[in-house]
């Protein structure tokens, strides 16, 4: 077991944090303030190949690891959440479907583009009446010669309208599975301006302020026979295989945002006087600060692993980390609400106002509990392997 | 066209800087990066890179742990990185670190040969124009701009008040500043890729045409009798003139005596 981290990777971290820090943190506050979608940081982050950081470089990719990913998202998410779920949704949500399941035609036409960040990719499993449980599909897609045509919606989708790149479920049949007879889910790639693919409610947002969330809606929208990703009725499978990628992206994020909030805070407390001394000479605060970072270095050595776990299963098919990447999205998500929370106590009433960045991270915090499978669905993901 | 960019391992004067108790730096404990006015000259040379298709050599004399300023020149794009380290070149001063790097250069194909204007360790400002004079090199120092035109550069050299614009035949050696341009990012894959990367290892041995009474500390004309940190300013003090131009006057007075105008 080693816990220190090679030369490469501590070379791509500062890589990723003076990145974030000059180009990412001046943004922060303005694009949360105006629901803006930095596309400008976008396309900084494709000049420099964050956009397909895991990706093999015969696909257009930098060719590095998970690790060196997950740290991306975290260095990011320290100074903005949103520019974190952003590459998140795109690498994890669309690009790892692709290659992962994706024909050779499939990956050069969709995989180079997006690894490259010429192209911008969303994923889009939920519906209004199918959250946490994904299996309740309405969108439907039924083969009409050499085309399937799509009808149904799609909601609170990341990157939606922003992104030229959608992996989108939809129910393509019947199945009988032990006497049940049961929906059979298929996986498409369809493409921003397709006819009858259009964009419903812009989502307004707690926090992730300046992440586009939208709704899809498909109305006799038909795509080439061949946009089929992987087998016919396997959609399911892929969406829990990706999303088990893309919850280590949003434990990262999390576990970002936390130490984004306890940084500042440590800032801050060194600053701010009362009583005649730094609030930081209070033992309360101290305690507090102790209790977080030990939270924080925990939730990072979950991460950290999940992705390790990922790596070594691209050399390895038969390994398994969807119960670490679970623990990590759990734990990091819950020490993000928890930290950020405290942050903002901490910096007292200047914690509630706007210019700090605090508040911030305290609202973006909320959703990494939320999104890519609620903490009761990394429970329920755990719980079952155990009891197995 | 061939450029070869010298870079330095510097300490990060951000990060606070800490002696030793004999008075010299206590560089293990210091942060170290690529010298800024050094990155901005080989963004120059990446720049000639994507417009022209140069190849991008980049050349540091150091102590073992400066493979780090090279790897980080890879991951930005060069093409090749040479490391010229050895026990006799420590304590070098200008002269003796000039005579060892046109040494190295002896050895490599230029067209161009770039530094920076200074190190923001040793400040001095004199390692360039000195490796030019070794290498009977004509020399532009101050680089705000580069272009290149056939087989001649032109360059605006930066003044206090002006910049003059002056052309050289190449090979020629310049000396660029920081405010030349903004370096670009390394990218995650260059990192990877640069880890693996071969890095050309020189020693003394490998010097061209150098004599061992022009190297490391023995060949260094000037020695450091001693460094000293800065001395701390003590509490202000507060004044109330009688007068606004009473006032001016005694701020005038003070950084006169100051030698601050």
């Amino acid at each position: 077991m080693d816990f220190t981290l090679s030369k490469e990777h501590d070379m791509v971290r500062t890589l990723f944090k003076d990145f974030a820090e000059n180009e990412v943190k001046p943004l922060a506050q303005e694009i949360d303030e105006q629901h803006r979608f930095p596309r400008e940081t976008v396309d900084k982050m494709a000049k420099y190949g964050f956009m397909g950081i895991p990706v093999p470089k015969e696909y257009g990719g930098q060719g590095a690891d998970t690790l060196a990913y997950a740290m991306c998202v975290e260095e990011l998410s320290k100074v903005c959440g949103t520019t974190g779920v952003i590459v998140s949704a795109h690498t994890s949500l669309c690009i790892d479907p692709i290659l992962t399941f994706g024909t050779e035609e499939q990956k050069q036409k969709y995989v180079v583009p997006l690894a490259k960040g010429e192209k911008l990719g969303a994923f889009g499993l939920t519906e209004p009446g199918a959250g946490t449980d994904a299996q309740g599909q309405q969108t439907k897609a039924v083969l009409d010669g050499d085309e399937w045509v799509l009808n149904g919606s799609k909601c609170f989708i990341t990157n939606g309208k922003e992104a030229d790149v959608y992996v989108i479920f939809a129910v393509t049949g019947k199945v009988e599975k032990r006497g049940r007879i049961m929906k059979e889910i298929s996986a498409f790639i369809v493409e921003k301006g397709t006819p009858g693919f259009t964009f419903g409610t812009k989502e307004n947002k707690m926090g992730i302020c300046a992440s586009s969330t939208y709704e899809l809606i498909f109305t006799d929208c038909r795509i080439p026979k061949e946009n089929l990703l992987g087998a016919q009725g396997k959609g399911f499978n892929i969406a829990m295989h990706t999303l088990d990628g893309g919850r280590i992206g949003i434990a990262s994020q999390a576990l970002g945002l936390a130490e984004g909030a306890l940084e500042t805070t440590i800032n801050y407390v060194k600053e701010r006087k009362q009583f005649g001394k730094a609030i930081g000479a209070f033992q309360n605060t101290q305690f507090q600060l102790a209790d977080m970072a030990t939270k924080v270095e925990a939730a990072k050595m979950l991460v950290y692993k999940a992705a390790r776990k990922k790596d070594e299963y691209k050399k390895d098919p038969k390994v398994s980390y969807s119960v670490e990447a679970a623990m990590a999205k759990l734990y990091a998500a819950e020490v993000a609400m928890e930290v950020t929370t405290k942050c903002v106590q901490l910096h007292g009433g200047y914690g509630y106002i706007k210019e700090y960045d605090v508040e911030r991270m305290m609202r973006d915090a909320k959703i990494t509990e939320i999104y890519e499978g609620t903490s009761e669905v990394q429970r329920m993901v755990i719980s079952a392997a155990l009891l197995k | 066209m061939k450029v070869v960019v010298c870079i330095k391992q510097v300490p990060d004067t951000k990060g606070g800087v800490s002696f030793n108790p004999d008075g010299t730096l206590n560089r293990a404990a210091m942060l170290a990066i690529m010298n800024p006015d050094d990155k901005a000259g080989l963004e120059a040379a990446l720049r000639l890179k994507d417009q022209y298709g140069a190849e991008v050599t980049v050349l540091t004399m150091g102590l073992p742990k400066a493979t780090d300023v090279l790897r980080e020149a890879l991951a930005m794009g060069a093409d090749k990185a040479v490391l010229v380290t050895d026990r006799v070149l420590g304590g070098a001063d200008t002269w003796a670190t000039s005579t060892t790097i046109a040494g190295a250069l002896r050895n490599l194909e230029y067209d161009l040969v770039i530094t920076g204007r200074q190190a923001i360790d040793g400040d001095t400002a004199q390692v360039g124009p000195q490796i030019a004079e070794h290498l009977g090199l004509p020399v532009i120092s101050y680089a705000q701009d580069i272009k290149i035109d056939g087989d001649k550069v032109i360059v605006e050299r930066l003044y206090d008040d002006r910049y003059h614009v002056l052309e050289a035949k190449m090979p020629c050696l310049i000396t660029a500043l920081a405010e030349l341009n903004e370096p670009r990012y390394m990218t995650p894959g260059g990192i990877f890729d640069a880890f693996q990367a071969e890095i050309t290892t020189w020693g003394r041995a490998d010097l061209k045409d150098v004599e061992d009474g022009n190297l490391g500390l023995n060949g260094s004309p000037t020695k450091i009798a001693k460094a000293s940190d800065k001395v701390r300013k003590g509490a202000g003090e507060k004044v109330v003139p009688d007068s606004p131009e009473d006032a001016v006057a005694y701020i005038i007075g003070k950084l006169d005596e100051k030698h601050v105008i």
